[in-house]
């Protein structure tokens, strides 16, 4: 499988991932490696076989939908790297 | 080695008290952590308020609880109020946790007193802690060598005696396989048996929180305080009443022939101690069937693809706006990628990468959706072989614990060291991993049962008769 420096570029930027050039060059090579061990998978006959997403198969259990106070609100908020009164600072998303 | 069920007897006998048995714990670790590196913080202050609270229990002739003033080292990745928590992250490496994880506080509750926090590959992820973002930990078998990974600290700390008691997480061998390389117990819960409610998520379908410890009977003791149903985890279940097998005589175990030396890359040390493990349990009136787990093969590759797609989905959330380093930025997607590209470490970033092209347009259903059905065929292999046998015996890793940086270029070649333990987290299993001697040069070797779900009784009545047989 082919993966290049400009699908790393791609992938980065989905995962908001900032990568130095040394880092794209290294990630290009070690994902190829990676998914070419991968294809291992495309032998296994999974025509008709469902995915396990719960080992269990648990149900989804339901609560009421009832809120509650957390106990401590400032140790939440204490490790903010910004706040203002009893909110954390986030930049500007809309102009 | 101190057990943690003698430390209980004593301070209920008022041999010893609290105090005594922590400040002992803490001189263990004075002179030896410097060069093992296990704890990455020792909760001196704290620990110390909690011994002393038990001996003032003790002393007003209250009852106390079932791990009454024994040392427990928790990882790094687990919430405990008002302590650190940094998944040995730089991007948490300042977070302190604003509420206790229930497995923690199920151990506070049981007088346990809680004695720091250990050292462990970034985020759960790796088989070495080499990558942890702060220092490596050394075994203390060999101190040239890994402990193993991910939780290497709670494993090394156990296994040097700095604490009779540890917790550790395994997504996909993450206690097994650091138990091994250490000569430690060590216990991966069924799924669900464990609340991860303050567990640092990393893949939750595959985590679970479990135990370090150097004996059968700490093991279980640990597993029992533990172990709740909790309606804050979502994924928390009750656990079903089983019936507990009278002895090892007449339990069929069975032995994986994917798994069997001259399959794969397996040390000769590691094939001739497993055997001479099968041959005690033969003796202890055990009855051994060969088994075949046909998907065996595709369980690392289908691992990888799921636990890193989901770990790229749960670490989302560290973006430097709500907790941890925050990278000053032009716009809000610069602090966004300027935090994450600064605070997250190598194999990290690796994961992340390999999960968000797993799950990205156009190649979900060829990765992400093809290692979840492949997972439904892995999870089949079990439920057959369970079928004919009571629990499944193989070796914990294939080798023993390697020297450090020689499996660090190629990530290939670490995840394979961990190929005998993620089948279990795959299927939902519990495994144990127990001590199964040592190799020439003195490295610990470690041998693992997977059970049914809900079935750690049968583990620990086979580790219990082993360990009486000696």
């Amino acid at each position: 499988m082919e993966i290049t420096e400009k699908d790393v570029e791609h992938i980065a930027e989905l995962a908001r991932l900032e990568l130095a050039a040394e880092e794209k060059k290294l990630y290009t090579g070690q994902l190829k490696s990676i998914f070419g061990w991968m294809e291992e998978l495309n032998k296994a006959d999974t025509a008709s076989v469902p995915p396990t997403s719960n080992v269990l198969g648990a149900a989804n259990p339901l609560r009421e939908d009832k809120p509650f106070y957390f106990e401590d609100r400032e140790a939440i908020l204490k490790n903010a790297p910004g706040r203002e009164y009893d909110f954390i600072k986030v930049k500007k998303v809309i102009e | 080695m101190e057990k943690a069920t003698e430390i209980v007897s004593q301070i209920k006998g008022k041999k010893i008290t609290a105090v005594e048995v922590l400040n002992r714990y803490l001189r263990t670790i004075k002179e030896k952590d410097g060069e093992i590196r296990a704890f990455l913080e020792v909760f001196s202050e704290s620990a110390a308020a909690q011994a002393r609270a038990v001996d003032e229990k003790a002393a007003a002739g209250l009852p106390l609880g079932r791990l009454a003033g024994v040392p427990v080292a928790i990882k790094d990745n687990m919430l405990y109020k008002g302590h650190k928590a940094s998944c040995a992250s730089k991007i948490l490496e300042n977070y302190i946790s604003p509420y206790t994880a229930t497995a923690v506080q199920n151990l506070i509750d049981a007088d346990a007193v809680i004695i720091g926090r250990t050292n462990m590959d970034e985020f759960a992820m790796g088989s070495s802690t080499e990558n942890s973002a702060f220092r490596p930990t050394r075994n203390p078998a060999d101190t040239s060598r890994v402990p193993g990974g991910s939780s290497g600290g709670s494993a090394a700390a156990v296994a040097a005696g700095m604490c009779p008691l540890a917790l550790g997480s395994d997504t996909g061998g993450s206690v097994r396989q650091p138990a091994a390389f250490c000569g430690t117990y060590g216990l991966k819960p069924t799924y669900g048996s464990v609340s991860r409610y303050g567990l640092v998520a990393f893949a939750s379908s595959l985590d679970q929180i479990g135990v370090f410890a150097n004996s059968i009977e700490d093991t279980e003791l640990a597993f029992s305080v533990i172990s709740s149903h909790d309606p804050k985890d979502a994924t928390s279940v009750k656990y079903p009443e089983n019936k507990i097998p009278g002895g090892v005589k007449g339990l069929r175990i069975g032995l994986p022939k994917e798994y069997a030396a001259g399959s794969g890359a397996m040390d000769a040390e590691v094939a001739r101690l497993f055997g001479e493990t099968v041959q005690k349990l033969k003796e202890l009136g055990a009855v051994f069937a060969e088994i075949s787990l046909p998907h065996t093969r595709y369980a690392l590759p289908a691992y990888y693809i799921a636990a890193s797609s989901e770990a790229s989905s749960n670490l989302g959330r560290f973006d430097g706006i709500r907790y941890g380093l925050s990278a000053q930025g032009g716009t809000l997607a610069d602090v966004y990628k300027k935090t994450r590209g600064q605070g997250f470490g190598p194999e990290v970033k690796r994961r992340i990468m390999l999960g968000t092209y797993s799950l990205s347009a156009g190649y979900y259903d060829a990765y992400y959706l093809k290692a979840q059905k492949t997972r439904t065929l892995i999870k089949r292999d079990f439920d057959e072989a369970f079928g004919e046998v009571d629990v499944i015996f193989t070796p914990t890793t294939p080798s023993p614990a390697f020297r450090f940086g020689e499996k660090v270029s190629d990530p290939v070649a670490m995840y394979l060291s961990d190929i005998f333990t993620i089948p279990c987290n795959l299927a939902g299993l519990c495994g144990l991993s127990i001590p199964a001697g040592k190799s020439g040069k003195g490295l610990p070797i470690g041998a693992q049962f997977l059970a049914k779900p809900f079935n750690e009784a049968v583990m620990f009545k086979l580790g219990e008769e082993l360990a009486h047989a000696g």
